[in-house]
């Protein structure tokens, strides 16, 4: 079949062009020729070289090492299988930071959307200091994750933080955020959210331009409320771009690492019983410190790699049941 | 002409002029913001600009300003004084982090830039066997997350005693995956067939093309492709944390080694580095938000 294709689309691709050639020296339109056909190649291939040094084969390699013993103090120690992952499946330590991690993201990422839902609806409209406003939107996006960390680990302060000040001046008590699961996820939440809400709102408004006015102007004739109109018009016709936004904020989202190390000053546990330890804090904690155990903290990399395909593929699965319903 | 001709014959013309203008009055409601959109959207902006601002609010107090109640919101005099501080502070080494991210995000940038733009123009408008194969490879290879390569990536730095070095923080990024998708899909619009055909004729090599035809076409693309390069590479925080020390540190390995070392003792420090860390990017974003913005909103109309 493949090789059947090949030979039909070939020759029509690469010589039909080239055939009838005009009449300049024979050795300048053999260089040519070669440089139509090498070119692509070329330009094609530092991608591919750099790629698969510096990303098929670390992607590789991570595979290899999850079935070796191996620590960074003691080296390589010979093949063993499946040990490691077994000892982490059994590890209960495991699934805590899984449960942590499909948590926060939930946590975070489910406000962050309807939030930047409603923001680009409000900037879909016609106003002043346009650009300005969408910049007020965006700042966010721009400030490095370490900053935020630092920031927020300050508003949520247990003592004299910005966050338990606001509490207790309407009378609430004050929390410490950094013992409970649910204030930590709280506060990483926000840092997160405070991060994204704006980019993906900009992502939003972007679909949103495209749907045809007509529809809602029709609509309003018709005496469709603006909460009808949003969940009617705009939600349904941008589902794709929904989608594009929940792979993007899956992907960040199962690799969640610097706002929950820095909310708690760089430490890499995660709270004292690992209230917000994520996956990729573990792997940092199993290769990086304790033991150095890298044969380990391999074998945790690529679940955590295999968890996000599966995501990635539901995913896609989902947009393309979705693209599909919208065009029959 | 006609329009013109056919209109006077035309005796109901009022009707049609009050109904436009009722339609149009409409739809001026549905689209102009209203004072409550206006007031959404400033506590969105009042949100979003309050940490920044809280930033250096606290870098310009003092320490004893940690025990206020209500926490200060109004700047103090000394900011100049807190920065002289982080800049002379030799475990952070933060001058020398600031100009390392420099370094770091022009190189990654230029380079990100330089190979996306040649990969996909080939994709866009080259002929070649393996294409559609060779840009689903590309598509893929956006899917994989550092995570997971981090570990083998840091033995490799390891082998070739990159660890501590600039290198180990540009050279594994010099190429990305989407840059090439971003720009192939920009070219296949923005350069039209005709244009490569007419270099060829006029005796152009491909490389020539690329050079004097194509690179100029591509340019508000690749500048926005560099802007979101710069930007990430400067806040990239997990891969120079794992490789670098505070010996050859970015700047965000800079405000790590401040926000552990210095939190409970100095966290005014803390905040200025935070504050000059952002400043940076403040001002990129202040010259270019325009273009920032377009190219997000663009190139999610397009993946």
């Amino acid at each position: 079949m493949a090789t059947n294709v090949g030979e039909v689309t070939g020759p029509r691709h690469g010589r039909a062009p080239a055939g009838p050639s005009k009449q300049p020296s024979r050795r300048s339109v053999r260089v040519g020729r070669l440089d139509l056909r090498l070119s692509p190649y070329l330009f094609v291939a530092p991608f591919f070289v750099l790629f698969a040094v510096f990303g098929a084969y670390p992607l590789i390699y991570t595979a290899i090492l999850s079935t070796r013993k191996n620590t960074l103090t003691g080296g390589d120690a010979g093949f063993v299988g499946l040990e490691n992952y077994r000892k982490i499946l059994w590890d209960e330590h495991f699934w805590i930071v899984i449960f942590n991690t499909f948590g926060l993201f939930f946590v975070a990422t489910v406000p962050q959307l309807i939030f930047a839902l409603l923001i680009a609806s409000w900037l879909n409209k016609k106003m002043r200091a346009r650009t300005a406003i969408r910049m007020g939107v965006l700042i966010p996006n721009i400030t490095s994750v370490a900053a935020v960390g630092i920031v927020f680990g300050l508003i949520f302060a247990d003592r004299y933080g910005l966050a338990n000040w606001l509490l207790q001046s309407v009378h609430l008590d004050p929390v410490e955020w950094r013992n409970h699961r649910w204030s930590s996820w709280t506060a990483i939440a926000f840092m997160v959210d405070w991060r994204w809400t704006g980019y993906n709102a900009l992502i939003y408004l972007a679909a949103m331009q495209a749907i045809p006015k007509e529809l809602y102007e029709s609509a309003s004739l018709d005496g469709a409320s603006a909460a009808r109109r949003f969940w009617r018009i705009t939600v349904p016709l941008i589902q794709p771009t929904i989608l594009f936004t929940v792979i993007i904020s899956t992907i960040g989202g199962m690799q969640l690492f610097t706002e929950p190390l820095l909310f708690n000053y760089g430490r890499i546990q995660g709270g004292s019983l690992n209230e917000f330890q994520t996956v990729a804090m573990y792997i940092y904690e199993t290769t990086f410190t304790n033991n150095y155990n890298v044969g380990r903290g391999a074998a945790i990399s690529w679940l955590l790699f295999i968890i996000i395909l599966i995501f990635a593929l539901i995913n896609f699965a989902l947009v393309r049941r979705s693209v599909k319903g919208q065009t029959s | 002409m006609s329009t013109t001709m056919t209109r006077p014959r035309n005796l109901p013309v009022e009707p049609p002029k009050k109904n436009r203008g009722r339609v149009r009055s409409a739809s001026a409601a549905l689209w102009d913001a209203s004072p409550l959109t206006y007031l959404a959207l400033i506590i969105t902006i009042v949100l979003s600009i309050f940490p920044i601002v809280w930033s250096f609010i606290v870098a310009s107090r003092e320490n004893s300003a940690v025990t206020d109640i209500p926490p200060p919101l109004t700047p103090g005099p000394n900011f100049f004084d807190n920065a002289s501080r982080v800049l002379a502070n030799t475990d952070a080494n933060f001058v020398y982090g600031l100009i390392n991210s420099a370094v770091v995000s022009s190189c990654v940038t230029l380079s990100v830039v330089f190979f996306s733009t040649l990969a996909g123009f080939a994709f866009a408008k080259l002929k070649f066997r393996g294409k559609n194969a060779l840009l689903l490879i590309i598509i893929l290879t956006m899917m994989i997350p550092t995570q997971v390569n981090i570990i083998p990536l840091y033995l490799l730095m390891v082998k070739f005693d990159w660890t501590n070095t600039l290198q180990a923080v540009i050279v594994p990024f010099l190429v990305k995956g989407f840059g090439v998708f971003m720009i192939r899909q920009y070219a296949e619009s923005a350069i039209s067939d005709e244009l490569i055909e007419a270099a060829r004729v006029d005796g152009a090599s491909t490389w020539r093309t690329y050079w004097s035809v194509v690179l100029p076409a591509l340019r508000p693309a690749a500048a926005v492709l560099g802007l979101l390069t710069f930007m990430e590479t400067w806040n990239d925080f997990l891969w120079p944390y794992v490789v670098l020390n505070g010996d050859t540190p970015t700047v965000q390995v800079s405000l790590n080694i401040l926000a552990t070392g210095y939190y409970k003792t100095d966290y005014v420090q803390v905040f200025t580095g935070t504050a000059l860390a952002i400043v940076p990017l403040l001002l990129v974003f202040i010259a270019f938000g325009r273009q920032i913005i377009g190219g997000i909103m663009e190139g999610s109309v397009k993946a």
